[in-house]
């Protein structure tokens, strides 16, 4: 019984994610090789075509959508970085206060916040019409459809995951190794580069993870905020289950996405393995 | 054993000012460091008033919380001083970093560098100093070797027992050669039997590099055995400075007194004085001799005595010394020698230790009436 009981306590744990997860993988997968239409069913064929012919075809999102998450995880740990040290370091007694207000945009629904952003940045919204009358910008200056407004958002929607982790590795960091750093000689830009930032690495390790995977499958930003040349693959794979009802097409094209990330991920953890970070930094 | 050499002229980077033997590597003068904790001022440290001459190796002694940190942090430039000033070698270093000060630290938790291995962390100051790269070599293989750790330089300090960790603390701030080195408490998180063995290798290591060391610990024996001068301090001041012996023989207040050793402490009023000596006299059959200093008759003194130096015998003792009646309330037997609890008609009980000899006549049990004597020059007068 005693052995038992690590099973037992992921059974349910384990079972939710068999029947919710693993389950609807193994469905999708299926749909992708199958043929046929919404009118007529679909027919299992066994045919791999379809993920050449749809990464042909989509190509462009592909590569758009690995690019905007590529520059959108960057903008994050630029933007995440300071205000987890800031909290971290300098919040004294109101740590909880400044984290549950980055916390707060979850309170507001997700769609609901990126909609506000399109009446703010709308060509006459809130911030471009004073802007204009008063002459600053040009009067068909504007933001929406634009590969800005899209990253803008990617980055505004996901930033509290980037700052969370990143918040938590410098929580951990022993205010005593930093003092150590100062007192063996290193200026307090030296005891950030070489004690402080590489501990906190494996915080922003796990704060890429958290970002670049769901902007880079994002739909959301580049529908509300983005214009036709900012349409990136989840708004193809929506478009292609939703309204093309092509079920293979889009399954095939989920699956590569997936794989995509999952190689991606993979190899940036080989690279940049926080065991090697840390033997770089140490010098 | 290796030799440490004398730090390269590189590092005229930090602080640095002649070394004249006349100069005190550390002084402080008037410190007090406040703090404000939930809207109070706290003062950790309520003026603070000494020096340390190069090469010493000097102690803070002292309870939980009476400012021995806060006030290592003020030399380590850690924290500056509300009022104040500390000079290093002269030099007043308020407002210097303490990357500009040529003083080392070792934490009292370590805090060694989790994501360094040895040899990093030890090469770490060097490093910062830009230190040609083949001294760093030779530098800093020649500190492990002092501190016993060739051949663990790859590892990481979490892989490392305490007293590993320890002895790397001590050479990352060694290594730098600095004019002086502070150890917070460096031994406190040490079983009892590698703390004496690393007490013993402190002590080689000081006398070897010769550096000032200041040595905080709440460790009275430690701090007796190692120092060659010790600062008592209690709740942000110092009571007593002065040398181990003098310390536990001569306490200078009542706290010194009770914090160093066991020991008991009478008091009573002055019946007589004669030639610099004086008869106290309490609510108890006998009396005290106290000599030196000037009492007038009818002053009232304190004074301690060691429980090693006093006599019990179950006659009135003769002659010249100190005597006071009691009944013996408790006796513990501990090996080499006995420990009495010998009550007074006042209510004070007195501790004694007598050694177990084989020809010993002083073999009081309990409940019995005895004399408790000890010569004049074993009362020690404290301040009020
Ligand atoms: N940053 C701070 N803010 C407020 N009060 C502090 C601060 N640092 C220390 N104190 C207070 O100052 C006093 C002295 O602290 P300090 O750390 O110097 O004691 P210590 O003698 O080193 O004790 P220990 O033996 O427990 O290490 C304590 O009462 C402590 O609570
Ligand atoms: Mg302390």
């Amino acid at each position: 019984m005693k052995r038992l009981a690590p099973y037992l306590l992921i059974l349910p744990g384990g079972l939710w994610l068999l029947i919710f997860l693993v389950v609807p993988m193994v469905f999708m997968a299926s749909v992708s090789t199958q043929e046929g239409d919404i009118i007529n069913g679909f027919v299992q064929t066994f045919d791999f075509s379809v993920y050449g012919d749809a990464l042909t075809r989509y190509q462009t999102q592909f590569l758009r959508s690995v690019g905007y998450g590529l520059v959108g995880t960057v903008v994050s740990i630029a933007m995440a970085y300071p205000v987890a040290y800031w909290i971290a370091f300098r919040g004294g007694s109101r740590k909880s206060t400044y984290l549950l207000l980055v916390l707060l945009p979850f309170f507001v629904s997700f769609v609901l916040r990126t909609v506000s952003w399109k009446f703010l940045l709308a060509d006459d919204g809130l911030l471009l019409s004073p802007l204009k009358s008063m002459g600053l910008v040009a009067q068909d200056f504007h933001v929406l459809q634009t590969t800005v407004a899209v990253i803008g958002g990617l980055v505004y929607n996901y930033l509290p995951f980037m700052i969370l982790p990143i918040y938590v590795a410098l929580e951990r960091i022993d205010p005593r190794v930093v003092e150590a750093a100062q007192d063996l000689y290193a200026a307090r830009s030296q005891a950030f580069t070489k004690v402080v930032l590489p501990l906190s690495l494996p915080g922003v390790f796990a704060g890429v993870l958290m970002t670049f995977v769901p902007m880079t499958a994002d739909y959301v930003n580049a529908g509300i905020l983005g214009g036709p040349s900012n349409t990136m693959i989840g708004n193809i794979i929506q478009t292609e289950y939703l309204v093309n009802t092509d079920y293979p097409t889009a399954a095939a094209l989920s699956f590569t996405l997936m794989a995509v990330m999952l190689v991606g991920i993979f190899a940036y953890a080989r690279a940049l393995g926080t065991e090697n970070v840390l033997e770089a930094a140490a010098r | 054993m290796t030799e440490i050499q004398a730090g390269s002229a590189e590092e005229g980077a930090a602080v640095a000012a002649p070394s004249s033997p006349r100069v005190p590597a550390i002084e402080l003068s008037g410190v007090v460091k406040e703090y404000l904790a939930q809207g109070e001022v706290v003062q950790a440290v309520k003026g603070v008033t000494l020096s340390i001459a190069g090469g010493e190796f000097f102690s803070l002694l002292g309870p939980s919380g009476c400012g021995k940190t806060t006030t290592m942090r003020m030399i380590a430039g850690f924290e500056d001083p509300s009022r104040g000033t500390v000079r290093l070698h002269g030099q007043d270093v308020t407002g210097v970093p303490p990357n500009r000060r040529d003083v080392n630290m070792v934490f009292q938790s370590y805090a060694l560098f989790p994501h360094m291995n040895v040899w990093e962390n030890v090469a770490f100051g060097l490093r910062r100093r830009k230190v040609a790269e083949a001294d760093i070599r030779r530098r800093v293989g020649e500190m492990l070797e002092i501190v016993d750790l060739t051949g663990r330089e790859k590892r990481r300090p979490r892989e490392m027992s305490g007293g590993q960790q320890q002895r790397v603390a001590l050479a990352r701030a060694l290594v730098n050669n600095p004019r002086a080195l502070l150890l917070d408490e460096p031994l406190g998180a040490l079983d009892l039997k590698l703390r004496q063995a690393m007490q013993i290798e402190l002590k080689r290591i000081q006398r070897e590099v010769g550096i000032t060391f200041v040595y905080v610990t709440h460790d009275q024996s430690e701090a007796l055995t190692m120092s060659d001068r010790i600062a008592v301090m209690n709740d942000g001041l110092v009571e007593q400075l002065a040398a181990p012996r003098e310390i536990y023989e001569r306490p200078a207040t009542a706290f010194v007194a009770g914090f160093i050793g066991t020991s008991n402490l009478l008091d009573g009023t002055v019946e007589e004085s004669t030639g610099g000596r004086a008869v106290l006299r309490a609510g108890y059959e006998g009396r005290i001799l106290v000599e030196g200093g000037t009492h007038a008759v009818g002053d009232h003194v304190a004074v301690t005595v060691r429980p090693e130096k006093i006599t019990i015998s179950a006659e009135e003792p003769e002659g010249d010394v100190s005597a006071v009646r009691g009944t013996v309330s408790e006796v513990v037997y501990l090996g080499l020698y006995n420990s009495y609890a010998v009550r007074l008609a006042d209510g004070a009980e007195i501790t004694v230790f007598q050694q177990n000899a084989l020809d010993s006549t002083s073999t009081a049990e309990r409940g019995e009436a005895v004399w408790l004597s000890w010569q004049p020059r074993h009362s020690y007068v404290i301040g009020s």
